[in-house]
């Protein structure tokens, strides 16, 4: 019979506390806003919501989401003190609620050379969900190794783009569009890897216009 | 093998150990050797017991101010005038106390199967190892039990405070711990499954409902009580007393009193103990601080 989940998800995460959803959630959402924005960034918005803006300053969740742009693990015992370090980046956390957004939801904007804003939610137990970058919805939990792309919105981007993963399977795919003819989003996650010669062919690909690989999250 | 039923009738079939059967299985999930499996616990048992170690020598508050210098309380209490209990209650309540004041200070913690209820499968697990000089295999084989336990119970229902109130967080790691404990102490299967029916049909019905929304009160203090409600469980257990409701439909019934559980009583303290009069006081005064 199929084993349908893992003692290593009832014991784990090693991590800071007090709180999988609160400390742990947010150190992920951090570190997988960092990866899919990929640069370094003159500064930092993080906007909470609803319970992390009601509970994150006693969770250590405003700690926990700076921590993960910095790039830290979930495990890392500088989060408790990390306000108190030279980071080398400019942040600023505001606290609101908006009862259309999840409980525990954050937008993480970045500022520089390339301003980006990524829409997460803590959807408990330490699992995380990207739902936004900028305006395109996308769907990326950091489970797999994920390919996300934004694209001119004409047709045979879909089959140009996976006519390219030939060796590694594909385990989920989700497209979004604002408008028809304009931009549109791609999350591809994918079982095995994609190496950096594939990445490279992506990212001359005509018609495309932000690519990124972003790899799993650790435990 | 997604039941407890399974488990204990391949056991049985097999002639192996709970954890014998689990570790073959999630080595082949993994795609690793058992050997590198167990590896991979034992980093786990040692964060648990490192977690126990900083929280005895810890007693500064939470960023609350209603946690974190309750363990150092304990203890001195116990080197006055030890336990009633003797010696081994005490390091259960200790150590219990210890990890789950660690964890609200945002020390290093292992989730077990959650951050708030990180206390109580380390703490019984350590202090019964200590006490009896029990070596770190048959430590390994016991975390192994225990987070098999917790896996088929998280089959049937998520073990979130938010999806089934706190017997889905502290109600499990109590189940799970009565499991391993029988184990530790020699049990068979079946004592093993029944020491975790026991446990989590006394814990049916357990709200989650903590004052200001933090995972402090009475989270904290939850952790030792339910890991001494864990020995009691496996000791019944081991003498042969059964739970006259198989394991498999006490994690029906678990699941049953989940979804019926108020939203108000499942960790959105919006009822219960964070929204008396006291809870109402603190909340306001965090808030002023934030």
């Amino acid at each position: 019979m199929v084993r349908q989940s893992s003692v290593m998800d009832i014991i784990s995460p090693i991590m800071v506390g007090p709180s999988s959803s609160h400390t742990a959630g947010a150190v992920r959402l951090g570190i997988l806003a960092k990866n899919i924005y990929n640069k370094k960034p003159q500064k930092v918005i993080f906007r909470l919501y609803n319970s992390y803006s009601l509970t994150g300053k006693g969770h250590g969740t405003d700690k926990g989401l700076l921590a993960g742009v910095l790039g830290f693990g979930v495990d890392d015992a500088r989060i408790r003190n990390i306000f108190d370090m030279d980071v080398g980046i400019e942040y600023d956390f505001e606290f609101t609620e908006d009862f259309n957004r999840h409980p525990n939801a954050v937008d993480i904007i970045f500022e520089g050379d390339l301003n980006m804003k990524i829409e997460g939610d803590s959807v408990g137990a330490g699992r995380v969900v990207i739902r936004k970058i900028n305006e395109f919805s996308v769907k990326f939990t950091g489970q797999y190794n994920t390919l996300l792309l934004v694209c001119k919105d004409v047709p045979g981007m879909i089959s140009r783009i996976t006519g390219l993963i030939q060796n590694v399977n594909i385990t989920s795919l989700h497209c979004d569009r604002q408008v028809r003819g304009e931009e549109a989003s791609m999350s591809i996650c994918l079982d095995g890897d994609l190496d950096e010669k594939a990445i490279k062919i992506f990212e001359r690909l005509e018609n495309l216009y932000l690519v990124r690989y972003v790899e799993k999250l650790g435990s | 093998m997604n039941s407890f039923e399974d488990l204990h009738c391949e056991s049985e079939r097999q002639n192996k150990r709970i954890y014998e059967m689990c570790q073959i299985a999630e080595a082949e999930l993994a795609d690793i050797s058992v050997d590198d499996f167990r590896k991979l616990i034992k980093i786990n048992l040692d964060a648990m017991k490192q977690t126990i170690k900083n929280g005895l020598a810890r007693c500064e508050l939470t960023f609350s101010g209603m946690c974190g210098a309750d363990c150092s309380k304990l203890q001195a209490r116990f080197a006055v005038r030890g336990a009633l209990f003797g010696r081994l209650y005490e390091k259960i309540t200790a150590y219990a106390l210890a990890a789950g004041e660690e964890n609200v200070r945002m020390g290093k913690i292992v989730a077990c199967p959650t951050a708030g209820s990180c206390g109580i499968v380390p703490s019984v697990l350590a202090a019964v190892s200590e006490e009896l000089q029990i070596n770190e295999d048959e430590q390994i084989n016991a975390l192994i039990t225990a987070g098999e336990i917790g896996r088929i119970i998280s089959n049937k229902v998520a073990l979130a405070g938010a999806v089934g109130g706190c017997q889905t967080e502290c109600g499990a790691a109590s189940a799970m711990s009565a499991g391993a404990l029988v184990q530790l102490l020699g049990g068979n299967s079946q004592q093993i499954l029944n020491a975790a029916a026991l446990a989590m049909k006394n814990l049916l019905g357990l709200t989650c409902d903590p004052v200001c929304g933090l995972v402090e009160v009475p989270c904290v203090k939850r952790n030792p009580f339910l890991a001494i409600h864990a020995v009691s469980a496996a000791e019944l257990a081991l003498s042969g007393i059964v739970s006259q409701i198989p394991p498999d439909e006490v994690i029906d019934a678990l699941k049953q009193t989940a979804n019926l559980m108020s939203p108000m009583l499942k960790e959105s303290a919006q009822a219960g103990l964070a929204k008396t009069k006291t809870a109402i006081m603190l909340e306001r005064k965090i808030r002023q601080y934030q």
